[in-house]
């Protein structure tokens, strides 16, 4: 009797262990088909850019390994494979970017105090219609854009890009830094004030550093925009005078043919400064996004 | 109050405006414009045919243009699939890495990785792995031997459909993961621990106790997500550009063609309303629904 009982509870718990690995092996099999899928496309394109071009050409596939530095010598020396201006790009990238995000986050700065600080008529439909020129898809604001600029002469000029993306960082700055300066009891600025501070004074001294978190999220948000964005620059630089790298990327294409290797390389130089930069703030990045997001 | 006007402006309008007039400066004058425009049969070689008022003629045209309408259909059905997916693998995605007990930090920061990826990086990298004769999938298949010919995942129209709507995918996945992530870890674990005390399954902890919690969360990734929709337009460009014949054309593509291709800015800019239409639809959307949720659980002010 006790025997068979105690046979029974074996196999119950048999069975439950078995069912445990069971699921601990599917977790762990989903978990790595996830990871290969995320990481696999960027890995190829690293490994490919330090590939000579016969072997990316190569038909069987080639998979032996083998390293060559040629495809970023001829990038930064500019002269092989069509000699693509590439130091340019990535200076007109990076003055572009820094300088818009600045402005964007001063801007959106005080939009998002406004928000977060005052009380006025109609406010959450003025923040819905902030935010809705955020949705303006680039390739149809690239239309009249194009024409504008043509016309007021500031087509293929730094200017022009950096104003384009000041124009769509803004919304979504104000969104995030709202979120933040909202976290912020109002009794610390009250505090300042009484000890003697100026509003302004006030704000820099204690609710911006207080805030630092989401303004470095709405940061790189900000920058990862204007650093990565295609459809808006691809009409409105038309030279070495203002191409950025996701545009400079095009010229590595031919009618016909594309310079794969080249391609690959320019692709690492541009995505080494956006994965820098966001491994260094990543812990702000999501807190500025879900506090923005849920508590505003 | 009998000037109103000569008061000093309240200080909340004057901290908006700098943000009032970048906007109205950039994208409401060229919107405006562009408006207009698409009253007139304006071409950019011809710039007389700006002045020329023609009523909704450029309306009517592509409300009864087959292409328009395939084009559009086309996009409606991408974004659903598309937006859906994501949702659903984001939260997969979330929920296994909330269970991992080591290397937790690591993954978050690969599953960041696609996030900061151009758009048009993305539609490169998925033009090259899906190439025919030399991509990564076409030689892996038959390095493997699963088969001898060359599938052309960018040229048939069906394969060209799924190789786009996989960059998007991987694109755009991470975005849902990190910030369902980051609500699963804000989530209080009592209620948690009292339903298992209480006898319940898994499946009903998580239909009753984890999914409320994340509802905002699914929200305000969606409207994130659906302020950039049209970021499509980059990846599909550089894959197919809306080919092979048009197989893979969505409203964004061909209303870049109409306009730059076969310079007609007049009708390109028509169409262009309607996508414009279709995001504040969207984005208006997930926005009154953010709201609601956050109204739910009592997060608003």
């Amino acid at each position: 009797m006790t025997a068979a009982r105690a046979r029974e509870k074996t196999r119950a718990e048999r069975t439950h262990r078995r069912r445990r690995l069971a699921l601990r092996l599917l977790h762990f099999a989903g978990l790595f088909v996830t990871m290969c899928v995320i990481c696999l496309p960027g890995l190829w394109i690293v490994l490919n850019s330090f590939r000579p071009s016969v072997e990316i050409l190569a038909k069987p596939p080639d998979w032996t390994p083998s390293f060559t530095l040629e495809h970023y010598r001829a990038m930064f020396g500019g002269a092989g494979e069509g000699g693509v201006p590439v130091f340019r790009y990535f200076r007109n990238s990076l003055v572009i970017s820094l300088s818009s995000t600045v402005i964007a986050i001063l801007i959106g700065m005080s939009g998002g105090y406004a928000f977060a600080r005052y009380r006025f008529r109609a406010k959450n439909a003025y923040f819905v219609g902030l935010m809705l020129f955020r949705a303006v898809p680039g390739v149809a604001l690239s239309l009249p854009l194009f024409i504008i600029f043509a016309r007021v002469g500031i087509i293929d000029t730094h200017f022009g890009l950096i104003l384009v993306y000041v124009a769509m960082n803004v919304p979504f700055t104000i969104w995030l830094t709202d979120g933040f300066f909202r976290q912020i009891p109002r009794e610390l600025r009250e505090a300042a004030e009484i000890d003697g501070c100026t509003k302004w004074q006030a704000f820099w001294r204690v609710e911006f550093p207080t805030a630092r978190a989401g303004v470095a999220s709405a940061a790189i948000f900000a920058f990862l925009t204007s650093w990565n964005e295609f459809a808006l620059a691809s009409q409105l630089t038309r030279s070495a005078e203002s191409k950025t790298l996701p545009v400079g990327l095009l010229d590595f294409t031919a009618e016909f043919t594309i310079n794969w290797g080249g391609m690959c390389a320019l692709a690492v130089l541009m995505i080494v400064p956006a994965l820098v930069l966001t491994f260094l703030v990543q812990k702000h990045l999501i807190s500025g996004l879900t506090f923005g997001g849920v508590k505003g | 109050m009998m000037f109103p006007t000569l008061r000093r402006p309240p200080e909340w309008l004057l901290l908006l405006m700098p943000a009032f007039f970048v906007i109205a400066a950039v994208i409401l004058m060229p919107l405006v414009f562009s408006l207009y425009s698409s009253f007139t049969p304006y071409r950019l070689t011809k710039p007389d045919t700006l002045w020329k008022w023609i009523g909704t003629a450029n309306y009517q045209k592509i409300l009864t243009d087959g292409k328009f309408w395939a084009a559009f259909g086309r996009t409606i059905l991408f974004l659903t699939i598309v937006l859906n997916l994501e949702l659903l693998l984001g939260l997969a995605i979330a929920l296994m890495i909330s269970r991992v007990t080591r290397g937790q930090r690591t993954l978050r920061t690969i599953l960041m990785f696609p996030m900061m990826f151009s758009p048009i990086l993305v539609g490169f990298q998925f033009k090259f792995i899906f190439n025919d004769n030399i991509g990564l999938v076409n030689n892996a298949l038959q390095s493997l031997g699963f088969t001898n010919a060359a599938a052309p995942w960018l040229v048939d129209a069906k394969l060209a459909m799924f190789s786009i709507m996989f960059a998007e995918i991987w694109m755009s996945t991470s975005i849902f993961a990190v910030l369902l992530l980051a609500g699963l870890f804000a989530m209080p674990q009592d209620p948690l621990e009292a339903a298992k005390v209480d006898g319940c399954t898994p499946w009903q902890s998580f239909r009753h106790i984890t999914l409320p919690f994340l509802t905002p969360f699914i929200f305000i990734a969606l409207t994130i997500r659906s302020l950039d929709v049209a970021r499509a337009y980059d990846v599909v460009q550089i894959m197919t550009g809306g080919g092979p014949a048009r197989r893979t054309e969505l409203v964004w593509t061909l209303m870049s063609r109409t306009g730059y291709v076969d310079a007609r800015m007049g009708i390109a800019n028509a169409m262009g309303y309607v996508s414009i239409l279709l995001s504040i639809l969207f984005t208006l959307y997930f926005f009154r629904k953010l709201s609601a949720a956050r109204a739910a659980i009592g997060m608003s002010d």
